[in-house]
C-alpha cells in the first residue's frame, strides 16, 4: 500500500523534526560532565532531576504556577471569547471590522510595543507583581485566538436549534448547556487549548508585569539556562514542553476526530 | 384544548420599509387545525414566531383561553414549534430528541422513556430510538421532530411549513399523519403553508395571509365560493374577473346579463366565475363562445373561451371536450351558483379577466 507507507514515512519525519531538538536537553539531563568533542557523555546521573523535583529548586512549585495562571487565563478567555465569537460569527454590526481589527490587534503587534503602556495602567491599579495582573495581562495575546476560534465556530451553528429548544421547554441557560454547548465544544475546546499554551509560555508580559515576583516556568528555566546549569535547563526544559505535547495528541484527536494524524504515522 | 387569540398583532422588522405582520386579528378555535396561508414573505412564520414567543411583537396581544401570554418566555408559553427543518439534536440519538422537553420538565428517566416509547409508535418510529438523526431518512426525521414537540402535550402545536422539505410521496404521508394525530389529541394546531392544496386537503380552516394582514378566515370550500377579495380568489386559482352592474339578482356584465344565486346591493361590481362550474354544450345555449384554446392538465382540460371579446376560462373533464379545437362555436351556460359578486370593499381592477 503507496498510501500507508508514504504516511509512515510523513508520520516519522514529522516526529522526528519534533522529537530531535528535545534530544541534546534529554541527554543533558542525565549527563555528567559531557564536553566537545564528545559524542555521549562520560557518565550518566539522575541528579539534575533529583534537584529539579526538589522543594528546594521551586520548579515544581512554578510548574503549578504556570498551570494555575494558564488554566484561569483559558477560563477567563472563554468565558469573554464565547459571547465575543457569537457576536462576530452571527450578527452584522456597525463597526464589525475595526471590532475584528481591535481582537487581532494583539496577534499581530510585538509584544514589546504593548507591555510598557500595560505595565503603566496595571501599576496604576495595583496589580503589578500580582497572579492576577499577570493573568490580565496574559488574556490580551490569549483573546484573539479564542475569540477568532469561536468566531468560525459560530459562523456555521444555526441559531434555530436554540430557538427549537426554548420552544420545547428549554430555558435560556439549559439551551445553552444542553444544545449550544454540545455543538460548539469541540471548537470550543480547540480554542481553549490553545489559549492554555499562548499563557503557558508568555515570557515578556510575565517578566514586567509580574516583576520577577511571578516566577513561571519559562522565567524559572531561563534563570537557569542564563547560570550555566545544562543539567538542571534539561530537566525543566522537558517539565516545560509537557502540556504542549499533550495538548498537541489531544487536539490532533479533536481535530481528525481519531489519532490518525499521530498513532496512524508511527504504526510500523 | 385551547382557544388562540391574536389581536392586533404587528411586527416590523428594523430597516423594513413595510411591517412584516400588520395589525393580525385571528382566533383558532379550541381542537381545531387551522393553516396559515399565504405566499412566501407574507408574514406567516413571523407570525408562527410572535405566537410561539421567538420574536417580539411591536404591538398587539396573544391570548391563550383568555390569558396573555405576550410577555412569557417561549418555554413558559405551552406552546410547541416545528420548524421548516426538522432540527433534531445532532448529539443526541432519535429517542433523546424526542424526549428532550420532558427531560427540560425534570421528569423521571423512567417515564421520559415511557412517554417517548409510545410516542415513537405513534408516529411510526417505533424501534428506532437509538438511532442517530443522521441515520434516519427525510421523512423519519421530520416525524421525529412531530413527535418531539407532540410529547409535550402542549396547549397549541405550531407547525411551520413541515411538509416543504418532503417530497411529494412522502408529503401526502406525512399530512395524513398530521391530519390524524390532531384528530387524536384534539390539539390546537396552527400549520403554516404556502401550498393551497395542502391547507385545503389538511385543514379545518384556512387563515389567508396576503401582505401581512388577514385576507380571509373561513373553511377550505369558503376560499373557492365565496371569496373575500379578488388577491384571494386568485390566490385559490381564481381566473375569470368580470366587471359590470349589479341590479337585483342579476348582473349586466361585458357579454350580457347573467342571473344571480340571489339579490346583491345594486351598483357596479366585480363577479368571478369558478372555471370548474361553466358548463359547454355543442348546440345553442344561454352564450355562444368560440373556443381559442385547449391545454390538457392531466385530470382537467382547461379550455379557453371567448364570449364576444371577453375570455374565460373553463375546466371540464378531457373526455369531454377532447373533440374542441380553437375556432369551435360551443354554447355556455353559467350557473348562478357558480358566481359570486366580490365584496364591494375591494380595489375594482378586473383589467386581465385571462390573467
Amino acid at each position: 500500500m503507496r498510501g500507508d507507507r508514504l504516511r509512515t514515512l510523513v508520520g516519522m519525519l514529522l516526529a522526528g523534526g519534533l522529537v530531535l531538538p528535545f534530544l541534546p536537553l534529554a541527554v543533558w539531563s542525565v549527563a555528567h560532565g559531557w564536553r566537545y568533542p564528545d559524542l555521549l557523555p562520560q557518565d550518566w546521573t539522575g541528579k539534575a532531576w533529583t534537584y529539579a523535583l526538589s522543594d528546594s529548586a521551586g520548579v515544581l512549585h512554578s510548574f503549578a504556577l504556570t498551570s494555575f495562571i494558564a488554566l484561569a487565563t483559558t477560563v477567563l478567555a472563554a468565558l469573554i471569547g464565547v459571547p465575543a465569537g457569537r457576536a462576530l460569527g452571527l450578527y452584522r454590526f456597525r463597526g464589525k471590522g475595526l471590532v475584528t481589527l481591535l481582537l487581532l490587534a494583539p496577534a499581530i503587534l510585538p509584544g514589546l510595543a504593548v507591555v510598557f503602556g500595560l505595565h503603566a495602567i496595571l501599576l496604576r491599579a495595583g496589580l503589578t507583581g500580582t497572579v492576577t495582573g499577570v493573568i490580565l495581562a496574559h488574556l490580551i495575546p490569549v483573546l484573539p485566538y479564542i475569540t477568532l476560534v469561536m468566531a468560525a465556530v459560530f459562523a456555521r451553528f444555526d441559531t434555530d436549534f436554540e430557538d427549537q429548544a426554548r420552544s420545547l421547554g428549554a430555558s435560556p441557560l439549559q439551551t445553552f448547556r444542553y444544545v449550544t454547548l454540545p455543538a460548539i465544544l469541540p471548537g470550543l475546546l480547540t480554542g481553549a487549548l490553545f489559549a492554555f499554551l499562548v499563557s503557558w509560555s508568555q515570557y515578556l508580559l510575565t517578566l514586567a508585569i509580574g516583576g520577577g515576583r511571578v516566577q513561571t516556568l519559562p522565567l524559572v528555566l531561563y534563570g537557569f539556562a542564563a547560570s550555566g546549569r545544562n543539567d538542571v535547563t534539561g530537566a525543566i526544559a522537558l517539565l516545560y514542553i509537557l502540556p504542549g505535547v499533550v495538548i498537541l495528541i489531544v487536539s490532533a484527536r479533536l481535530i481528525t476526530g481519531r489519532g490518525a494524524a499521530l498513532a496512524g504515522g508511527l504504526r510500523p | 384544548m385551547t382557544r388562540l387569540v391574536v389581536q392586533g398583532l404587528s411586527k416590523r422588522y428594523p430597516g423594513a420599509a413595510a411591517p412584516a405582520l400588520d395589525r393580525l386579528d385571528l382566533t383558532i378555535e379550541s381542537g381545531t387545525l387551522t393553516a396559515l396561508l399565504g405566499p412566501s414573505g407574507c408574514g406567516k412564520t413571523t407570525a408562527l414566531k410572535l405566537i410561539a414567543g421567538l420574536l417580539s411583537p411591536d404591538a398587539g396581544d396573544i391570548r391563550l383561553d383568555d390569558a396573555s401570554i405576550r410577555d412569557l418566555a417561549p418555554e413558559r408559553r405551552g406552546v410547541a414549534m416545528v420548524f421548516q427543518n426538522p432540527l433534531l439534536f445532532p448529539h443526541l440519538t432519535v429517542a433523546g430528541n424526542v424526549g428532550f422537553g420532558l427531560k427540560m420538565r425534570g421528569l423521571g428517566a423512567a417515564e421520559v422513556t415511557a412517554r417517548v416509547d409510545a410516542m415513537l409508535a405513534m408516529v411510526q418510529l417505533a424501534g428506532l430510538g437509538h438511532r442517530r438523526p443522521a441515520q434516519l431518512s427525510g421523512g423519519q426525521q421530520q416525524r421525529a421532530a412531530l413527535a418531539r414537540a407532540l410529547v409535550l402535550q402542549p396547549n397549541l402545536l405550531l407547525l411551520d411549513e413541515p411538509l416543504s422539505s418532503l417530497d411529494a410521496g412522502l408529503r401526502d404521508e406525512m399530512r395524513d399523519l398530521i391530519r390524524s394525530l390532531q384528530r387524536e389529541t384534539g390539539i390546537t394546531t396552527l400549520i403554516v403553508t404556502h401550498d393551497q392544496a395542502e391547507a385545503v386537503a389538511l385543514s379545518d380552516r384556512i387563515a389567508l395571509l396576503l401582505d401581512g394582514r388577514l385576507a380571509q378566515h373561513a373553511a377550505p370550500q369558503d376560499f373557492y365560493r365565496r371569496p373575500a377579495s379578488m388577491a384571494v380568489a386568485r390566490f385559490f386559482g381564481g381566473v375569470n374577473f368580470l366587471a359590470g352592474r349589479v341590479e337585483g339578482a342579476l348582473f349586466h356584465g361585458p357579454f350580457g346579463v347573467l342571473p344571480l344565486a340571489h339579490a346583491e346591493e345594486n351598483g357596479p361590481a366585480t363577479l368571478t366565475i369558478r372555471p370548474e362550474a361553466i358548463r359547454l354544450c355543442p348546440g345553442p345555449a344561454a352564450h355562444s363562445a368560440t373556443v381559442q384554446d385547449r391545454c390538457f392538465l392531466g385530470t382537467q382540460s382547461r379550455i379557453t373561451l371567448d364570449l364576444s371579446g371577453t375570455i374565460l376560462q373553463a375546466l371540464a373533464p378531457p373526455e369531454a371536450v377532447r373533440t374542441l379545437t380553437p375556432g369551435d362555436k360551443v354554447g355556455v351556460t353559467i350557473p348562478p351558483e357558480a358566481l359570486w359578486v366580490l365584496p364591494p370593499n375591494q380595489p375594482h381592477s378586473p383589467d386581465n379577466s385571462t390573467a
